[in-house]
């Protein structure tokens, strides 16, 4: 017992055998369920209660009512606290019931069966890390090492495979992927924050107020108290000190009212009002795969009306990651159409050719027309295509190719070639089987000349069938130029111009290019070749120098021209949303070129920004010089970039802050090579420094831990993959949706928080400082000024639906100018409908709201009669006059606040006016006092004194002279300096006549002369892998062929298909010395491209 | 008109497109604009006017007399007796003349006054048993704790009516006499009954009921308040329906006026006789009072007023004033927004920018 404690406290190593589960269970490991829910059917009450009361508002109340149970205290019934608390109270364990409900629902626990021989694992204790395994399997008394690659995470799933062998080694929440998740934060809006300073200086103003009518309690006993003792004996000889400290804590009761209870459901419910608009909304819903969006959390949605930065994810979510075959240029003859005009084309008929894979599409016919006619230029640069590459065929089917490319680019070229009756079938170390217009044919492959990043190209050498030599190769076109025979340069000026029109289109381009190659030659060659790759030192170089060598006097073939697919409406997004003042930075696991490309093709980047920064330095000290002197320059119309390992260092302390500067002076931020851990920490770097809200958006695992820092997560859904809706607060299937989330919806909540919690607190002031008043003429007594049930049901039931109607319709202009105008967005971002200073002018108002909501009753029915002599100005009339001057007086400031006027909102607002005389006359009638005499002492007084005109004059005159000031100030701000949402709302009323424009249809176009990125999206290529037949011979390898993570949630870092190439250890991708550090890359090395 | 969306098939998820979800919901948008915020303030303007010149006139047309005889006349003697709590019980009547230069003119209102007695005083105010005064049994012979310390008197018997507000009724008794014009002295006839509430005479309070019991029988075992000179039942010798927890003044009484200076109707001028037909004739006038309620204590002043009435109720210029002095405003900002208006606004030249 005492050692198994010992283990499961501090696991140093894991056993486990395969198909004991006697033996595994004495462990005591975790099981594989994961529980996010808190309560169940027993423990909810108590529980969720508990937890109610630790929320210092509730807590207060609970004093609160203690408080009115001292009797001598009481200066309110306990009625007044404990219905608006039950009521509060449950309606929060309702919400939470519900939330716990869903939470259960997302409990699953996934079951892996398993049947294989006995065997024994080792290993090492559950960690967060993902890039790094050890442990060993003896199985048949044979030893074998464990490492990283031999591991499955939590969330793959099984492709190409029918089955596998495998033992868990880690359950639920010690799998690796949990561990790594982090801790999900309980997110607060800045809003939540702001209320909660609010209110600890509202309990500060209550001690205040106290404090002032505590004194002037003492003075009053002292001076005037003392002579009335006749009439009211003191109790138990108290003094006038007693006297006041009872007096402290019974006005704690009466103004407790200004930090009301009803202030934080209220808000729950409009927030989760406002999440629900979110769910339904019909414009954030993808039909394609039937996606709405959804409001994870219904918690942060004024938060969404103030995004200062946006950070998003580049692969799936400004990108679809489909990689197509747009264009070519071959011969100098252009071929293919513009996207514009797709739909308006036919698609290309692929019929003739039976291996044509059916999801690719092209529309111009006279490529296939040239195909056919046998055009030798045109079939050449198909041929190229077909055998220039290192993608692996899988042929499961007759005819049924499936190709697993590096790149989705590479994959994107062969099935065009394929397509075009080149089909690239299969190869072997050195051959490679291709269909030629229906013809099999078999070239050998003499050499590989891989790509890396600073060759820009790939050749391949082969032998064709009918003994000829050739090298074809594909680079960047600025590369491949370079290379070319002079006699290509007329070739050359044709085809640059059809480079710069795909470029300027934002298309990925390669040049290609081949050459005959001479037997002599190449034999010679060859065998230097050899020499070289078994020279030990300075390989690289020689290599790098042979190839230099063979590469040269090319003959242009033409270019292709890839298109990294955009999701709809990405462009125009960014657009928008950069008029809203909202910075995006796209951080990307991805290399420099590809993200530099998608943020010119997104128009994140624009041809004007010509000043590019790019922080590069490959130590701290560099990293820092380059950002120092970044300081300097203009950066008015840069952007910034940075490269995989000096991010690590951008982002080490000592310089962070200065990375920030100089990255907020860019218009455009580019992250290229983050890690998620890098992602992350550059949003709590912007959290921590600019003090501005953040919004993070992504859609794989690697974007989890960035969605969970941002103040608000969104997840793109429908993609392959969940983790990163699960961690997300909103979760929508298309990157456009988000400036809908931000400029309408966003707005909206924020708006109608903002005017919700104005309006809440004027109405509370309002309410709770008459009482101060009055306590000048009562002796400070702690005499209310309304009746008690006027007290208990002025926040639940007079005023709650009005105002909640005007927090759940209010919009100031409806969402079509809301994306015509997106500057409106703008004040969300500087805190301006709700801050300290509004907060300041609200209780100003309600202050001197509520000096007209007493003087006014008071001195008109001060001394004043009946129109039959009898009684008006008695306590219980007074209270009636002023209640209903109150409320008069809130409704039509609310009526005042609303923009929208909604049938809802009329019934709402109408209708708590006639509850309130509805209830108010029931209350005082005579069947409720005869059978509860104590509890219903206003018996009558409804009747008698609002029957009086005076009564209702002075309603009038204090609606007047509430109303009065605020119109006019409101109206000379919108004279003098109106602000932005007068300035559309009063474009709104102009255009009222002709209907709203349009939403803007246009597509923006780049008459761009810059040079496009070419169309190699990994790093290092994997020719030596192809060559060396290692992919035959080892078993291993088409193991992990055989499985493709499930929307990369096995490792967090990018797998190839989406974009390969990342090192966490900043190496150099090419040194593949078997000593360095397993990187993820290499893990995912061969790994499927799903995407084709 | 169906919905076009079956709800199967690939858009099962699809949301609803009704207004309401859509956030389409056809509205009101009103918003400040000088053809709408001026008008309505000139408008306001002219009503609050109206309003106030209505209401001055109204006031003007009554009448009101007020006599403070705390120490006036032959009171000063009774103040000072007063003070002496010892002579506490001891009766002591005075009499305040006053003279009325013009007549009244219909209804006369007879009220008395309290100057600086807080009815408003919480525990004060708590300090009552509505369950008693309705006439329940049980707490009648078992008041409420609120009625602390008027709960019980020293021989442990329920107080009838309890509390302090009943206990610290104002029991000065007033007569007022017309020096008529030929020298004579003509009592002037007020109505005592009728100042109460309808609903407070008939429904709040009530006199418990036994069967065969008289009223005195009835508050048997009760004690009456210790500042009352007789019990509840006793109270109103002259009229046997007018005692009790029933009794007019009691009632009166028992509604606390909501601050420390207030009036409380007495008596109603009965004009059945010459010469109070009319109202109040011209001439003097003296109040004879039995002087029994203590105000040196807490430096307070009892006062008699005689009033006449309209549909606006008594004499108070404040809500007349109070619209003449919005009215002005109102206009003086109308004149200033338009100003404003017409050099700023006129041709949207800020909201265009």
């Amino acid at each position: 017992m005492l050692l198994r404690l010992f283990f499961s406290s501090l696991e140093l190593e894991r056993k486990l055998r395969a198909n004991d589960r006697e033996y595994n269970l004495s462990f005591r490991y975790a099981t594989n369920a994961i529980k996010t829910s808190k309560y169940n059917f027993f423990t909810f009450l108590p529980l969720n209660l508990f937890e109610q009361f630790q929320r210092i508002a509730n807590a207060y109340f609970l004093f609160l009512l203690v408080l009115q149970v001292i009797p001598q205290i009481s200066s309110l019934s306990w009625f007044t606290t404990v219905v608006p608390l039950v009521l509060v109270l449950s309606v929060t364990a309702a919400k939470d019931a519900t939330d716990d409900i869903v939470r259960m629902n997302w409990d699953r626990s996934a079951h892996v069966s398993a049947f294989s021989p006995k065997g024994e694992v080792r290993c090492e204790p559950p960690n967060n890390r993902l890039d790094r395994f050890t442990g060993t399997l003896t199985c048949s008394s044979q030893k074998y090492p464990l490492d990283n690659e031999k591991i499955l995470l939590r969330g793959c799933t099984l492709r190409n495979t029918e089955w596998c062998f495998g033992l868990v080694l880690f359950g639920g929440p010690e799998t690796k992927l949990m561990q790594n998740c982090g801790k999900s934060t309980f997110k607060r809006t800045s809003v939540d924050r702001l209320m909660n300073i609010l209110v600890l200086c509202i309990f500060g103003f209550l001690a205040f107020m106290c404090t002032i009518l505590a004194i002037g309690n003492y003075l009053w006993e002292l001076n005037e108290g003392s002579g009335f003792t006749v009439f009211l004996p003191r109790l138990d000889g108290n003094n006038a000190g007693f006297s006041a400290f009872l007096t402290f804590w019974s006005y704690v009761i009466i103004l407790n009212t200004v930090v009301p209870i009803s202030l934080y459901v209220s808000v729950e419910i409009i927030r989760l009002g406002n999440s629900f608009y979110i769910d339904w909304d019909r414009k954030m819903y993808y039909a394609r795969n039937d996606t709405p969006a959804e409001a994870r959390t219904t918690t942060l949605n004024e938060e969404l009306g103030q995004i200062k930065y946006v950070f998003s994810d580049k692969t799936g979510t400004l990108t679809q990651n489909i990689m197509t075959f747009n264009k070519c240029s071959i011969n100098g003859k252009s071929y293919g159409t513009s996207s514009d005009y797709e739909h308006l084309k036919k698609t290309v008929d692929f019929s003739f050719n039976e291996l044509a894979d059916p999801r690719f599409v092209f529309h111009d016919h006279s490529l296939v027309e040239a195909v056919k006619l046998e055009n030798p230029e045109v079939q050449a640069f198909f041929k190229l295509l077909s055998l220039c590459h290192t993608v692996m065929a899988e042929e499961k089917k007759e005819g049924e190719l499936f190709y697993l490319a590096q790149s989705p680019d590479e994959g994107a070229l062969v099935t065009a070639a394929r397509n075009f009756g080149f089909v690239f079938r299969s190869r072997t170390p050195d051959s490679i089987s291709i269909v030629e217009m229906g013809k099999q044919s078999s070239y050998q492959l003499l050499a590989i000349l891989d790509f890396n990043n600073v060759r820009k190209r790939m050749s391949v050498i082969v032998r064709s069938p009918e003994g000829k030599l050739s090298l074809y190769c594909k680079g960047a076109d600025t590369i491949i130029y370079e290379r070319l025979h002079h006699s290509c340069s007329k070739l050359m000026d044709v085809t640059t111009e059809h480079l710069n029109e795909f470029a300027g289109e934002g298309l990925r381009t390669l040049a290609l290019a081949y050459k005959d190659l001479d037997e002599g030659y190449f034999t010679q060659w060859k065998q230097r070749h050899h020499e070289a790759s078994t020279c030990l030192d300075n390989r690289e170089s020689k290599l790098e120098q042979l190839y230099e060598e063979i590469e040269k006097d090319l003959m242009l073939l033409g270019a292709t021209a890839i298109e990294d697919k955009l999701q709809d409406g990405v462009p125009q997004t960014i657009e928008q949303l950069s008029k809203a003042d909202i910075k995006i930075w796209v951080l990307t696991g991805d290399k420099q070129e590809t993200a530099e490309n998608i943020g010119y093709s997104c128009n994140l980047l624009r041809e004007e920004m010509n000043e590019v920064f790019i922080i590069s330095g490959n130590s701290l000290d560099d990293v820092r010089q380059e950002l120092r002197s970044g300081m300097f320059l203009h950066l008015k119309t840069c952007w910034c970039q940075h490269k995989e390992c000096s991010h690590a260092y951008a982002l080490d302390h000592t310089v962070e802050l200065e990375f920030l500067k100089t990255a907020c002076m860019c218009k455009a931020v580019i992250c290229c090579r983050v890690t998620p851990l890098q992602k992350a920490q550059v949003v709590e770097l912007v959290k921590k420094y600019k003090r501005a809200v953040t919004l993070a958006i992504g859609d794989g695992a690697n974007d989890v831990s960035m969605i969970k820092a941002a103040h608000i997560g969104v997840g793109i859904s429908g993609q392959e993959g969940m983790q990163a809706v699960l961690s997300s607060d909103y979760s929508f299937a298309q990157f456009r949706f988000l400036q809908r989330l931000l400029l309408v919806h966003g707005r909206w909540s924020y708006l109608r928080m903002c005017k919700f919690l104005r309006y809440f607190f004027y109405k509370n002031f309002t309410f709770t400082f008459v009482h101060f008043w009055y306590a000048f003429f009562c002796g400070f007594s702690a005499q209310t000024v309304y009746d008690e049930w006027f007290i208990t049901l002025y926040n639940l039931v007079y005023t709650a639906l009005p105002v909640l109607g005007m927090s759940l319709f209010d919009q100031d202009v409806n969402d079509v100018w809301s994306f015509q105008h997106p500057q409106l967005y703008v004040p969300g971002q500087l805190n301006l409908y709700f801050s300290k200073t509004a907060f300041f002018k609200c209780a100003l108002h309600s202050c001197y709201s509520s000096l007209v909501l007493f003087f006014i009753p008071y001195a008109a029915m001060h001394s004043t009669v009946r129109d039959d002599g009898k009684d008006v100005a008695d306590y219980q009339s007074f209270a009636v006059l002023t209640q209903t001057c109150l409320l008069f007086a809130v409704t039509i400031q609310l009526g005042f606040e609303m923009c929208y006027w909604t049938a809802v909102n009329t019934v709402f607002v109408l209708g708590s006016l006639a509850m309130y005389f509805a209830v108010t006359f029931t209350m005082y009638s005579n069947g409720l006092f005869l059978v509860l005499p104590s509890a219903f002492p206003f018996m009558g007084t409804a009747r008698n004194s609002l029957n009086q005109p005076n009564v209702w004059l002075t309603v009038v005159l204090t609606s007047i002279l509430c109303l009065l000031p605020v119109v006019t100030h409101r109206f000379l701000l919108m004279l003098l300096s109106p602000t932005i949402n007068d300035k559309v709302m009063f474009k709104v009323r102009k255009a009222k006549a002709t209907p709203p424009p349009p939403p803007r249809r246009t597509r923006i176009r780049r008459t761009s002369s810059r040079r496009s990125g070419y169309a190699f999206s990994h790093a290092q290529g994997y020719g030596d892998l192809v060559t060396s037949g290692r992919f035959l011979r080892r078993p291993v390898t088409s193991r992990s062929s055989g499985f493709t993570n499930a929307g990369r949630t096995t490792t967090g870092f990018s797998p190839m298909g989406r974009s390969a190439g990342y090192s966490p250890t900043g190496k150099a991708q090419n040194t593949k010395v078997p000593d360095v550090e397993v990187t993820s890359l290499q893990m995912y090395r061969t790994i499927t491209n799903t995407t084709l | 008109m169906g919905k076009d969306d079956t709800r199967a098939g690939p858009l099962v998820r699809r949301p609803d497109n009704s207004a309401f979800k859509q956030q389409r919901l056809p509205a009101w948008s009103p918003m400040l604009t000088a053809s709408t915020v001026l008008p309505f303030f000139y408008l306001t303007a002219l009503i609050c006017m109206l309003l106030g010149v209505l209401l001055l006139l109204t006031v003007q047309s009554t009448q009101e007399i007020k006599v403070d005889y705390t120490e006036a006349g032959t009171c000063n003697i009774c103040l000072q007796k007063r003070k002496n709590v010892t002579n506490g019980a001891l009766p002591c009547s005075c009499t305040v003349v006053f003279s009325v230069e013009k007549a009244f003119r219909g209804n006369v209102f007879f009220y008395y006054g309290l100057r600086n007695f807080h009815q408003n005083l919480r525990r004060y105010m708590d300090s009552r048993d509505d369950a008693q005064t309705v006439g329940r049994a049980g707490n009648l012979k078992n008041p409420s704790t609120y009625c602390e310390p008027f709960r019980k008197d020293k021989n442990g018997l329920p107080i009838a009516p309890c509390g302090a507000v009943a206990n610290s009724i104002f029991n000065d008794s007033f007569s007022l006499v017309y020096h008529g014009s030929t020298g004579g002295f003509v009592p002037v006839p007020l109505l005592r009954n009728g100042v109460t509430w309808y609903t407070d005479k008939n429904i709040k309070f009530r006199n418990p009921q036994k069967e065969n019991l008289t009223l005195a029988q009835v508050f048997e075992g009760t004690a009456p308040p210790p500042y009352w000179q007789k019990p509840a039942y006793a109270l109103d010798p002259s009229d046997s329906t007018n005692n009790g927890f029933i009794n007019d003044d009691l009632i009166v009484w028992m509604r606390e006026a909501a601050f420390p200076n207030f009036k409380k109707l007495y008596g109603v001028l009965f004009r059945a006789n010459k010469p109070f037909t009319k109202g109040l004739p011209v001439g003097n006038y003296s109040i004879h009072i039995n002087y029994n309620f203590p105000v040196q204590h807490f430096q307070g002043r009892k006062e008699v007023v005689l009033t006449t009435l309209t549909w606006f109720g008594g004499q108070n210029h404040f809500l007349a004033i109070a619209y003449l002095v919005t009215s002005s405003v109102t206009l003086l900002i109308a004149v200033g927004l338009t100003v404003v208006w017409w050099k700023f606004g006129r041709n949207g030249k800020n909201m265009e920018k």
